[in-house]
């Protein structure tokens, strides 16, 4: 469990910032328990669009003018802002994308489609979202490169006795993990592959969708050598995401998109790129978005990323304690003390979307698929799992209902 | 009582008619869909004339909507003609299931109906109509 000094939040009083909670579902009041998919947004988040499209908006990086000015004066604001919430050497360092996905996609593509070639290694996990699964899948395809993978234990957590027996199926490049995984929570030891990789002279990729908005992520301390986040999970907006990566790896990159703001000159013959971070940010960036990214950042920075992992923590270990009096339950993945705030399980032999259905009728907002991680599912030897997340905003009672949702669910199907 | 699980869906869920499997079917199909996990598998036995649907059993898993569809479609097909139900349009079950479907819960509902199409299509040697050959595809109908 992780020693807070940060003062425990008070979750009741935070929802007063979320608009989305003044509605009711179904005639309930809304319980969203599926913050893990997206998150909602403050009127801290909400307010500084509005105010940034009316008082500073414009394209950034182009005009001499004023408004434009102030538009890239924000927007380079919110990189920096960026930078120190994962503790970056450089805002040089973040480079703006349209969520974790691109930027998982843009290692793959500028750096694993150049770097990788037959003999080489690529390793995931079981954990792994599609989105950092797919493209190294489809990488090693297309270079020649086999794909291994880190299997898990019982508990959800990945079995790391097998990394030397992987270290000897070939030259290991790329070794790829999710600092929290998104189906089971389960917190990941990223500081120790990020060690076994470099050992083996692979690059460390993170996906850190799911961990930048649930704990104090420190670039430097886990090791690694990218890693991507994505507003919308962390209060922010949709389709505005950052990509982390080492300086000196991202210089000697190839460019990701092609096109405007990222070129130093152009002529008929060639063209060299810009300096990192425009080399990989072509065209007109979401900048409202990235203002907006900037804004989530100071919101969930003044909360305090350790008084939020502290509520996910003990809002997990409640939830696991009331879910296993309800009959027939399987919960999936680790004890709450390695567990970000997400608990996935099944109910008897119910298929997840009556749970989630009977759940809706109530007010209450769950997850139920297999949450982009069809490997994960293959191994639970399951279809579709569950899913109840929690964030800020997230208080006891709507883990209650939860719980009388799955009675009621449970009453109906029997 | 939740009004989406009508009375009618939890007993065909709960006490599902013709189910089981047949001893050389006339016709036979199976579909999964990978979204979620359902299963159908239909049969179909002819009586002589060799048009009429004499008996449709059918074996599954997965969610109340896509096995009480299932069910109820059984119930609906069995004494009528093979080419009537091949072109039986969708919205002749969906009146019968009674309840509003979102797009996802929708392909729940229509998956026992497309399994039972490609059987009756491929058994009579005809083409499956355009529109259901997306979500024979989709739903990994073989």
């Amino acid at each position: 469990m992780a020693v807070t000094t940060q003062a425990k939040l008070d979750a009741r009083k935070l929802r007063a910032d979320f608009p989305i909670f003044e509605q009711r579902i179904h005639g309930k009041p809304l319980a969203y328990l599926d913050s893990a998919v997206s998150t909602h947004k403050p009127r801290q988040v909400l307010e500084k669009l509005q105010d940034f499209y009316e008082t500073s908006y414009a394209n950034v990086h182009r005009g001499v003018y004023t408004l434009s000015e102030r538009s890239t004066a924000e927007y380079e604001g919110a990189r920096q802002k960026l930078a120190q919430f994962v503790n970056a050497a450089s805002p040089r360092e973040i480079v703006f994308v349209r969520g974790a996905t691109e930027g998982l996609n843009l290692v793959a593509y500028a750096w694993g489609l150049v770097n990788l070639e037959p003999g080489d290694v690529v390793v995931v996990t079981e954990l792994e979202h599609h989105s950092n699964f797919v493209p190294w899948q489809y990488m090693a395809k297309r270079t020649g490169a086999t794909l291994k993978m880190i299997r898990l234990d019982d508990n959800g957590e990945l079995d790391l006795s097998e990394l030397d027996r992987i270290a000897g199926e070939g030259k290991v490049k790329v070794v790829a993990n999710n600092l929290v995984s998104n189906a089971l929570g389960t917190i990941n030891p990223i500081e120790k592959l990020s060690a076994w990789a470099h050992e083996q002279g692979a690059i460390m990729v993170v996906d850190g969708a799911q961990a930048a908005p649930h704990k104090a992520v420190d670039v430097q301390a886990l090791g690694c050598d990218f890693f991507a986040f994505s507003a919308h999970k962390m209060c922010g907006p949709t389709s505005v995401g950052a990509l982390w990566g080492r300086l000196e790896l991202l210089e000697e990159m190839e460019p990701f998109n092609l096109g405007g703001h990222m070129i130093r000159k152009v002529t008929l013959e060639e063209t060299t790129w810009g300096d990192v971070p425009a080399k990989f940010e072509a065209g007109t960036q979401p900048i409202a978005e990235a203002v907006g990214f900037g804004a989530a950042v100071d919101y969930v920075t003044e909360v305090g990323l350790e008084s939020i992992e502290q509520h996910e923590h003990d809002l997990a270990a409640y939830a696991l304690e009331q879910l296993a009096d309800v009959p027939g339950i399987k919960l999936y993945g680790p004890p709450p003390e390695r567990r970000a705030g997400i608990v996935s399980f099944n109910l008897g032999d119910l298929h997840p979307h009556d749970v989630a259905q009977v759940l809706d009728m109530e007010g209450v907002a769950i997850r139920a698929g297999h949450h982009c991680c069809q490997p994960l599912m293959q191994k639970l030897g399951v279809a579709a799992t569950n899913r109840a997340s929690f964030y800020l905003y997230t208080v006891p009672d709507e883990i209650d209902r939860l719980v009388s949702g799955l009675h009621k669910a449970q009453k109906i199907f029997s | 009582m939740s009004d989406f699980y009508r009375e009618v869906i939890l007993d065909h869920y709960k006490n599902p008619r013709g189910h089981g499997a047949m001893d050389s079917p006339d016709a036979t199909a199976e579909g999964l869909n990978p979204l979620c996990g359902d299963e159908v598998t239909i049969s179909v036995a002819l009586a002589d004339d060799g048009e009429t649907i004499d008996e449709v059993k059918f074996e599954g898993r997965g969610c109340a909507i896509s096995q009480a569809a299932t069910s109820m479609l059984t119930e609906m097909v069995k004494g009528r003609s093979a080419t009537d139900v091949a072109t039986l349009p969708k919205e002749e079950l969906l009146e019968e299931i009674g309840i509003p479907l979102t797009p996802i819960r929708l392909k729940c509902a229509l998956l026992g109906l497309g399994v039972l199409k490609v059987a009756l299509h491929r058994a009579k040697g005809t083409p499956l109509p355009p529109e259901w050959a997306g979500l024979a595809n989709e739903l990994e109908i073989s």
